[in-house]
């Protein structure tokens, strides 16, 4: 029972190892979960998810994979009055109920009603388990339904409380994210460039010793700290039809952030023209010359341009194509200047790059970054840093 | 050795079942969670109802797996060589252990925690696999192995500003604290203030959950806010009147500093509060 519930939720994404199925076996023989389901709950929790993001598909694994267990050995036909009496108004239509009240004695009423959840039950679960569960299970074929009937959710019949699995109190920290902040990072790194730069802060032993060893007392060298001497020059697309990307961007823009020293950004829509801006809520009056940021940063900074690149055609090639000012200069020529200053310049794109051949205006762009166009993935972003570093 | 919360901390039965299980199988727990939710107070109270001590590793961005191990002070060496020092004839003397091999070496069973592992560098908790997992690592300078006498219970608190590598989470156990309820928080508040009036706490507890539903708040207030927000009110003896209040003109609540850390917090809540009154008029 245990190894399909391992596989289900390996099924179900989340990441479960072999070593954490020892650990659970380990912890039950050890005696941490004492035999009550809750408990057990708990522990394969502790045991299985390792991000808060999972602990919704947990609950959902959980609840199928055991779903009824607490329930063996009850004696099947026993059904309690009182919930037969709430049962009536979910299951009996307003005709039904008619019918059955002319068929005079409540004994009449329920012996029907009895049946009726029966043929519920089989119809559903195959007729193997307790009618209980028959209303409680929020996990129908068709996945998960809120506002299900609700006996689940109230006291049960002995005296429990709505299983905690069951409540999905991790609901809204569900995310499927496949491209994480620590992966974007990880590829970031290879664009490291280390260099000794800045206020001498480090011993230099070897420094140390020679200078001692030639001057016969002690002479200690300090060196500056190694850091990253990258400089990156970021441009973001924004709005339109980056909307949809924007988390992923983020999440690279974050990423950046920390991993770079020498950082500069700015915002662009569609294409480069002669302005960028740096407040995005702010971009129509409190933005900057394309020229003034060419002139500010050297030569050895490096480019990546963030955007999907889809938009029409007219837009980079004519002037007077951006669709926010009039652009006295086409985009092309702007993408021209900067690749002229800039060697090592990369366009980033969140579009998968098997759609890429569609769409003319990516085709025009990619010609203008000389191929150097990648995929907003991780290998996308590896393929990137490879060319950055070259 | 059973975990089951202390006079001065509300344990949920999932929180005392993963620290039992750690503690059992003395496998690394890391525990997640909002700021404020009583991360690293935790630690503190498990090695209070053991009764062992704690040994408390601050990470930093600074930090390096090595100086939890131990550091080689080759700075003095060099100088007491200068200085004809006996000392210098044996490295022991410029070894300076770490919070892991003082774990390591305990008498007793202490609790080691490692608070905040997101804040140092990204391989950081890579390179900690094998120490935490085997709990022993090797000293180059000398050739010793320190292995654990006891296995220490580790207590790993991380604030999610980095994630963690795969490798790293398969050997640990995961609580993720939530948000407490209603009910859980009442139970946390007597803990901490008994002989509080309970009217105060049941108008504050309506202005804090109040305050956490407002949508775009860049810190939502938690547990310990709360607590400090309930000591100043206490503190500033005002009538009662204040919080129960429905004028709309003074809807930002008293001592409000407290709560909202955040300038644009505050602002965002002014002008809730002013549409509000704008409202109501």
């Amino acid at each position: 029972m245990f190894t399909k519930f391992f596989y289900t939720l390996k099924d179900n994404g989340i990441p479960v190892s072999i070593k954490e199925y020892l650990t659970l076996m380990e912890a039950m023989q050890a005696g941490c979960a004492n035999f009550s389901v809750d408990d057990f709950y708990y522990l394969s929790r502790a045991t299985f998810v390792k991000d808060e993001g999972n602990l919704d598909k947990f609950d959902r694994v959980f609840g199928k994979v055991f779903e009824g267990v607490e329930f063996i050995g009850d004696d099947v036909t026993e059904i309690p009055k009182e919930w037969l009496e709430k049962l009536a108004e979910l299951y009996l239509s307003k005709e039904e109920m008619d019918e059955i009240k002319s068929l005079g004695s409540w004994d009449e009423i329920m012996e029907t009603l009895k049946k009726r959840l029966d043929e519920q039950e089989k119809r559903h679960q195959g007729g193997n388990k307790m009618i209980g569960t028959a209303g409680r299970s929020p996990f129908g074929a068709y996945g998960y339904n809120p506002e299900g009937v609700r006996i689940g959710q109230e006291e049960g019949r002995h005296g429990r409380a709505l299983k905690v699995w069951d409540k999905r109190e991790f609901k809204n920290l569900d995310d499927s994210v496949e491209l994480g902040t620590r992966n974007i990072k990880i590829a970031l790194r290879k664009l490291r460039q280390f260099a000794r730069e800045g206020e001498a802060t480090e011993l230099d032993l070897d420094g140390t010793i020679h200078a001692t060893a030639h001057n016969g007392y002690l002479d200690i060298k300090m060196i500056p700290e190694r850091h990253n001497s990258v400089k990156l020059l970021l441009f973001f697309d924004v709005g339109g039809s980056m909307d949809p990307h924007i988390k992923i961007c983020e999440e690279l823009f974050s990423a950046a952030r920390t991993e770079f020293k020498h950082l500069e950004f700015f915002y662009f829509h569609n294409c480069l023209y002669d302005r960028v801006w740096k407040d995005n809520s702010r971009r129509h009056n409190d933005h900057m010359s394309t020229m003034d940021v060419l002139h500010t940063y050297p030569h050895d900074y490096k480019v990546i341009f963030v955007g999907d690149a889809s938009m029409s055609p007219y837009e980079i090639t004519y002037p007077g194509g951006s669709v926010e000012h009039w652009n006295e200069e086409s985009g092309e020529v702007w993408m021209n200047r900067v690749r002229d200053i800039y060697s090592r310049a990369v366009w980033l794109n969140p579009i998968p790059d098997e759609h890429w051949q569609y769409s003319q205006s990516i085709q025009i762009m990619k010609t203008l970054v000389q191929d150097k166009m990648y995929p907003l993935t991780i290998s996308g972003i590896d393929g990137a840093m490879r060319e950055l570093r070259r | 050795m059973k975990f089951a919360g202390t006079e001065n901390y509300v344990a949920t039965d999932d929180l005392k079942i993963a620290v039992n299980a750690a503690a059992t199988l003395r496998r690394p727990l890391l525990i997640k969670g909002e700021p404020g939710t009583g991360k690293t107070v935790l630690a503190n109270e498990v090695a209070k109802a053991f009764g062992t001590e704690l040994i408390e590793w601050h990470i930093k961005s600074t930090t390096k797996a090595q100086q939890g191990l131990y550091e080689y002070d080759a700075v003095s060496r060099l100088r007491d060589s200068q200085l004809g020092d006996e000392k210098v004839k044996d490295i022991r003397n410029y070894i300076k252990k770490g919070k892991l091999w003082d774990a390591f070496t305990h008498d007793g069973t202490p609790i080691l925690l490692i608070d905040e592992i997101d804040k140092a560098d990204i391989e950081f908790p890579n390179d900690l696999l094998l120490e935490l997992d085997r709990m022993e690592f090797h000293v180059y300078e000398t050739g010793e192995t320190i292995k654990a006498v006891n296995r220490p219970i580790v207590i790993i608190t991380s604030n999610n500003e980095k994630e963690l590598p795969d490798a790293f989470l398969r050997r640990c156990f995961f609580h993720f604290i939530k948000f407490p309820e209603e009910q859980t928080m009442k139970d946390i508040i007597a803990v901490h203030y008994p002989d509080i009036s309970q009217k105060l706490v049941k108008d504050a507890l309506n202005i804090f959950f109040e305050i956490r539903e407002v949508p775009g708040l860049k810190k939502k207030p938690s547990t310990s806010e709360l607590l400090d927000w309930l000591k100043l009110l206490m503190a500033e003896e005002l009538p009662e009147e204040v919080l129960r209040s429905k004028d709309p003109s003074s809807l930002i609540p008293p001592l409000h500093g407290a709560l909202l850390k955040n300038e644009q917090d505050v602002h965002l809540f002014e002008r809730l509060a002013f549409m509000n009154r704008r409202k109501s008029v």
